[in-house]
């Protein structure tokens, strides 16, 4: 019987990797993707270019604006002589937000009452809005508290230390590269396999195969292979990026990263080949590919979390392997989660695996045309 | 007037003719869509199933956060202060007994932060000394993170001003930011990423149902076939493009219709513009999708050079998420090549800021720019593949 799968194997890797452009798509792009993406996709707002209408010429908002200036997270691109500019110049995306003054400012800061600073910002990115809102808070909070000490008023009764734990400088970048391990190993394990069967059968060779003396399991297991050497190979070449090139600290056990992500692997296997099994052209394999990977992607918690989903999306997500694995890579990765504390997300991603091969190796047989 | 070519057959009727070709060339793409039910099915059932997903599934609205709140010693201050966390639909709080216990809690994932009022806390409140609060949140998600401890803050900062009313005194704090948040008050997470998605959406409609279409048909020999009719390459090219250009533009209304009736989105921009923009961005897309199948000599290669090429960098370069001034200035350059980038921000400002023609027009030209290389090159190399 091995005889007959490592022959079978043999010639899945030759029909995979014979054609350049197939062996060029299959290893360069998720490399490239890993460096791009890797740098590009940060929540961390740097440089957000603002704009000042200042009507008040008193020291305490040439300080409180110096601030805004200093803070690597702004940047000033314009100052505003009256209050009409400013639809202008947020309309057109110059600036995101301008910080107004009014002319009582510094003399109501002397007299020990409240002044205001206005912030309007544009919100048709409401997340950056909302970060940007946050990083000035932060600005003038500390301002606050220099305010009171040099003039030597009481400050509030209660106030807050804030640590973050197991990513102390809250770096987005620590939670998507991560991620992205899980994301390319499965865009890649899927469209491997998702292809296999169907590309034999709309050129008939899988008839064939069928009729020689190889069974079913063995052609399943010959089809996975392929996928399952490439899928690990490639993990552990983004793994290793992750850790030595972009210096996310790995905190917990590499067996454990790796339990995990063999049986992710075999899960999306299960997936690919069960939708190869079902196509028969292979412009429906890759539809139906294309059908899974895209909700895949976006409901894993990649991007944006889990738990902000309404309750039957996020039940979904329970049947999405990628959900599982992505858990297991930030916890590994971060928190240095043990093996007994992820046993939750082994088992699911197993049992999405065995279904989807069980289905797919009956669907060899049962579904000819 | 009669052309020199020899052929002796008026200019007008070579047109009609040709007109008559594109015609039937257009009548056989159809044909060919409602029989292989596959390309319907990426033109309108996509949207509707991605947006739908997405729309629901896609948000950085944090609600109902788990918040653990360790209090040590329970009494009328401690419990006030808790009340301002209770009374936001933005926590859901938890009350611990230990710190023990918090971290646990914490490291399982089952609270996002934990908050920490010690012992001695009302004693150095009422005392006026300082009273600190530990609060620790779990920095995996930085982002959530973020917000999160924003929220917080927010919070103590209403607590703050309840007790100094109690106290019959005002909050003293020296400045105050007033915000005002322009296009979407209520910072709906919804209203920017719905129109991103559409983007999103329509990048890879338009270039998989073009790419796989043109990719099949060299791979079954049809192609040829059609090059030994008398029709012209530019015919060709034509009649695949006017029948996947109304599939696509009909998968686009109904994306923008489930984005105002079903998420209610506000469109504050004009319906044509709207379509002048999408039009011109779907061209865009199927020029990508016919270069793509060109360049590539069979359906693997065309579908995976689709799915890697559009999806995953519009999805994260095109600004539709991530903010782009914030990336490394090499990614910021690349995100010029990439076509969702424009339509993104085009979306994004005809949906919640309305006709703003500095916005619009510059990003339309860089689509025009874009639909022109990739329908030029298209052409080009469509000629050279005969060879």
């Amino acid at each position: 019987m091995w005889r007959r799968v490592f022959a079978l194997t043999v010639k899945e890797f030759l029909a995979l990797l014979k054609d350049k452009k197939s062996r060029l798509v299959v290893f360069v792009p998720p490399l490239v993707q890993l460096l791009v993406f890797g740098y590009a996709a940060t929540f961390d707002l740097k440089n957000v270019p603002f704009a000042v209408y200042n009507e008040d010429n008193g020291s305490a908002s040439r300080e409180l604006l110096a601030r805004f200036r200093g803070s690597r997270h702004f940047t000033e691109v314009a100052t505003i002589p009256n209050e009409g500019e400013i639809s202008g110049i947020i309309n057109r995306q110059e600036a995101l937000l301008v910080v107004h003054i009014g002319p009582e400012f510094s003399r109501n800061l002397l007299k020990g009452l409240t002044g205001s600073v206005q912030v309007i910002i544009d919100g048709r990115n409401s997340n950056t809005a909302m970060l940007a809102l946050n990083y000035l808070r932060t600005i003038v909070n500390e301002f606050n508290r220099m305010w009171i000490e040099q003039s030597g008023g009481a400050g509030p009764p209660a106030y807050l230390v804030t640590r973050a734990w197991f990513n102390p400088n809250l770096e987005s970048r620590w939670f998507i590269v991560p991620g992205i391990i899980g994301l390319l190993t499965l865009v890649v394990t899927t469209l491997v396999t998702a292809l296999s069967v169907a590309r034999e059968r709309e050129q008939g060779t899988f008839d064939q195969l069928l009729v020689t003396p190889i069974r079913p399991v063995e052609i399943l297991i010959g089809k996975s292979l392929p996928g399952f050497f490439i899928g690990l190979a490639e993990a552990t070449v983004i793994i290793l990026a992750t850790v030595f090139w972009f210096e996310i600290p790995l905190r917990g056990n590499v067996l454990t990263l790796y339990t995990g992500a063999i049986l992710f692997i075999l899960s999306a296997i299960g997936i690919g080949l069960m939708i190869s099994s079902l196509a028969i052209t292979q412009q429906q394999g890759l539809l139906g590919a294309f059908l899974f990977l895209v909700p895949a992607v976006i409901l894993s918690g990649f991007t944006t979390p889990i738990a902000n989903m309404p309750p039957f999306l996020q039940d979904l997500t329970l049947l999405n392997p990628l959900r599982y694995f992505m858990v297991i890579l930030r916890g590994v990765f971060l928190e240095g989660k043990p093996f007994h504390m992820l046993i939750n997300q082994f088992w699911p991603m197993a049992m999405i695996g065995v279904a989807n091969l069980t289905i797919a190796g009956w669907l060899f047989r049962h579904r000819l045309y | 007037m009669k052309d020199k070519s020899g052929q002796g057959r008026p200019v007008e009727t070579q047109r009609a003719t040709g007109r008559m070709r594109l015609r039937g060339l257009v009548r056989k793409e159809f044909l060919q869509i409602l029989r292989d039910p596959s390309s319907i099915a990426i033109a309108f059932l996509m949207p509707v199933l991605l947006l739908f997903l997405f729309g629901y599934g896609v948000s950085l609205d944090a609600e109902h956060v788990p918040v653990g709140i360790v209090i040590e010693k329970p009494d009328q201050d401690t419990s006030r202060f808790i009340g301002s966390f209770s009374q936001s639909r933005y926590f859901e709080p938890v009350i611990l007994f230990s710190m023990p216990e918090a971290v646990q809690a914490l490291e399982a994932g089952t609270v996002d932060a934990v908050i920490h009022l010690r012992q001695n806390f009302s004693k150095n409140l009422n005392a006026s000394r300082d009273a600190p609060v530990q609060v620790i949140v779990n920095g995996v998600d930085a982002n959530t993170a973020r917000i999160v401890s924003g929220y917080i803050e927010g919070a103590w900062i209403r607590w703050l001003g309840h007790e100094a009313k109690a106290a019959g005194t005002d909050l003293k704090i020296p400045v105050q930011l007033e915000q005002r948040v322009w296009f979407n008050s209520e910072l709906r997470s919804r209203n920017y990423l719905i129109p991103g998605l559409i983007a999103i959406i329509m990048t890879l409609i338009g270039a998989l149902l073009t790419a796989m279409v043109m990719a099949r048909e060299w791979e079954r020999g049809t192609m040829e076939a059609l090059m030994v009719t008398p029709v012209a390459q530019r015919e060709i090219l034509l009649g695949k493009l006017i029948p996947y250009f109304t599939l696509g533009m009909g998968g686009m209304a109904l994306s923008v219709l489930m984005a105002i009736f079903l998420f209610d989105v506000p469109l504050r921009g004009s319906v044509f513009v709207l379509f002048a923009a999408s039009s011109l961005f779907l061209l865009t897309a199927l020029g990508m999708g016919l270069l793509i199948s060109i360049l590539a000599k069979n359906q693997f290669v065309a579908g995976q050079a689709a799915i890697i090429v559009t999806f995953l960098p519009a999805f994260i370069l095109s600004g539709f998420i991530f903010d782009i001034n914030s990336m490394p200035v090499p990614i910021q350059i690349m995100t010029h090549l990439i076509a969702a980038r424009y339509f993104v921000a085009i979306l994004q400002t005809i949906f919640l800021a309305g006709d703003v023609w500095s916005v619009i027009a510059w990003n339309a030209l860089a689509l025009v720019i874009m639909s022109t290389v990739f329908l030029g090159v298209s052409r080009r190399k469509f000629r050279k593949r005969l060879e």
